[in-house]
């Protein structure tokens, strides 16, 4: 039952979304302009005439004023059109449609790998808060969240790849064509990436568990009788679930970014690939347009968060 | 007259607090954890900043007679593809990495500082502008914030260090601002205010110090974030060139031998991550230590 109250909320936190996508959009947008030197001169490339450079300002409207150019790209952003990578010619919007579902997938299924692992793990240590278990999870978490995982990436490939022989070492297959070798392919990237996950998971879990377990309803619960697994399903999670909620779409978030590098151990075509690559090139319409749609994702999954915590937290009815 | 402020006064006879190192060494006796992670924090440091002393190779020189070599008496760690002392690279390495996650975090303070000062001093629509600032650098991906700005500054590990203080420095901004809000209503800013300080005294001496805690542990924790992001930008060749070398870079090149030497690979990684946990650690202990709500902390 969505309330008065949820929905004014709702509808504050759309409103709220829109300046920050602006100032986002406005912020690559930005980006372009630090590059040093004049950018027709740098997309002319070495030797060009004088009418070929201003031929090339025109064409890409550098002739006109800051807020102009900011609005053309941003108009034709939002049909679609991302520009044209210098190098290969491509259309930057395909270049994201091809790489982007490969980053997704990886990224997804790290995060799955983070809760799947990381839930039970939380759970463990703060039911047995204070033992020797409970030391030993979160010794493990504080290692995880140190892991630099594109170094537990190559470790994972050394073993598991190249050792064992149980999982292909490089390169990745479009989930679109085959869905169930794309996963086999994003196995030991998620691993990798999923370390800090699991750690955060846990660590989080953990402690919204212990304070909910010190505090005075539950006692009063254990006072009255009730077994303790029936308390933590009953009174604990039910009240965490909205903290992890956060918790996870925060960490998506934070794996979506680090997989930029997990990319570049496993040969994963993927949109980081292409952004480092477009860096190391100089083919900005390509980081542009890469990050432009990065950073859209990022915002689109915290207002989804945002959103579904309004929604589902109880505690808001009440107010 | 005018300069005179509460916190000036003279304290109550009965109470005097000890110097700073005394309660330094009061604080590492009482917490072993905050203890270990300084002590492996002042030995990477130290060995970083002797370097050139310590090491005892040069980290450039190449020994084509001595390609991927095993650990030996002379080489400890073994020799890399061109024949250099990879644990005298291991030293070099470590104090391009320490100085680049040192650098991240002052641009981080150096940014981060004085707009959250402001923002939360001077509330309105000053605050208005500088929050929704924060909330949308915030709101990117920061290592691509990091790749995309190093880009466009030009690969190097100075420029590519810079950008990640840039990204850090809206964490900064917002945990600073948020604290100003509560500090500027206490009673003694209030009444340096009604004694006429002027606002820039007012945040400086009054607001910066009673606000800046939550900042020391978040500048130590960033440390370890700062030192992972040196890998990784280094890693994909946007930090540290050669013939420079980091850890980051060490793992890069690793990578390439670690079926031969895997050693090579596994060194750097594992520094990076010990340095990591320490200040991790440190971080922890510091926001124990200076909450005043969980006091006896062991």
């Amino acid at each position: 039952m969505v309330t008065r109250v949820k929905q004014r909320m709702v509808v504050a936190r759309l409103l709220q979304a829109i300046p920050i996508l602006v100032l986002a959009t406005f912020i690559v947008f930005c980006l372009m302009q630090l590059i040093p030197g004049d950018v027709a001169v740098t997309l002319a490339g070495e030797n060009a005439s004088v009418e070929r450079i201003a031929q090339i300002r025109q064409a890409y409207g550098l002739d006109q004023p800051f807020f102009v150019q900011y609005g053309q790209w941003l108009w034709q952003a939002a049909g679609g059109d991302l520009g044209t990578a210098l190098l290969s010619g491509e259309p930057v919007a395909q270049t994201v449609a091809r790489t982007f579902p490969n980053t997704l997938l990886v990224a997804v299924y790290a995060t799955l790998l983070s809760i799947v692992i990381g839930v039970p793990l939380g759970i463990l240590a703060a039911t047995r808060s204070g033992s020797k278990l409970d030391g030993g999870i979160m010794g493990a978490a504080s290692l995880g969240v140190a892991l630099p995982n594109f170094w537990f990436g190559m470790i994972l490939v050394l073993y598991f790849a190249l050792t064992f022989k149980w999982f292909p070492a490089t390169g990745f297959v479009s989930p679109f064509e085959d869905f169930g070798q794309a996963v086999w392919y994003a196995t030991l990237p998620a691993l990798a990436l999923c370390t800090n996950g699991i750690a955060e998971v846990a660590r989080q879990l953990r402690s919204s568990l212990v304070e909910i377990q010190s505090s005075q309803h539950v006692r009063t619960l254990h006072a009255k009788g009730l077994s303790p697994a029936r308390i933590l399903w009953l009174h604990g999670l039910k009240n965490v679930s909205v903290n992890l909620l956060t918790v996870v779409g925060l960490l998506f978030n934070k794996i979506l970014a680090a997989t930029v590098v997990v990319e570049a151990v496993f040969a994963i075509p993927g949109i980081g690939s292409s952004i480092v690559n477009a860096v190391l090139q100089g083919d900005f319409p390509v980081v542009q347009g890469a990050v432009l749609a990065m950073v859209v994702t990022v915002i689109v999954v915290n207002l989804v968060t945002d959103l579904l915590c309004t929604l589902l937290d109880p505690r808001i009815n009440a107010s | 007259m005018t300069n005179l402020t509460l916190s000036e006064a003279e304290p109550l006879p009965h109470w005097e607090e000890p110097a700073l190192p005394v309660r330094l060494l009061r604080w590492l006796r009482r917490d072993p954890r905050a203890a270990v992670s300084l002590a492996i924090l002042v030995i990477i440091l130290g060995t970083a900043l002797l370097a050139p002393w310590i090491a005892p190779h040069s980290p450039t020189d190449q020994n084509i007679d001595l390609m991927l070599a095993g650990p030996s008496a002379d080489h400890w760690l073994g020799t890399d593809d061109l024949g250099r002392d990879v644990f005298s690279r291991l030293i070099h390495g470590g104090a391009n990495s320490l100085y680049a996650a040192l650098l991240a975090v002052t641009v981080a303070l150096a940014i981060g500082l004085p707009l959250g000062l402001i923002a939360g001093f001077a509330g309105g629509w000053v605050d208005q502008v500088i929050s929704r600032l924060i909330d949308t650098f915030l709101s990117f991906p920061a290592i691509i914030l990091a790749v995309a700005v190093t880009g466009a500054m030009g690969i190097g590990l100075t420029n590519a260090m810079f950008s990640v203080g840039l990204v850090f420095a809206p964490q900064i901004a917002r945990l600073i601002r948020a604290r100003t809000l509560v500090v500027r209503q206490e009673l003694y800013v209030d009444a340096a205010r009604c004694f006429g300080a002027s606002p820039a005294r007012l945040l400086i001496k009054h607001v910066l110090p009673n606000a800046v805690q939550p900042v020391i542990v978040q500048s130590t924790l960033l440390l370890a974030v700062a030192l992972l992001a040196e890998a990784s930008l280094s890693f994909l060749g946007l930090g540290v060139q050669p013939p420079e070398v980091s850890w980051g870079s060490m793992i890069a090149r690793g990578y390439l031998y670690m079926s031969i030497v895997p050693e090579q690979m596994y060194a750097p990684g594992l520094l990076i991550m010990i340095t990591a946990v320490a200040f991790n650690a440190l971080g922890e202990s510091l926001r124990s230590a200076l909450d005043p709500t969980t006091q006896g902390h062991g």
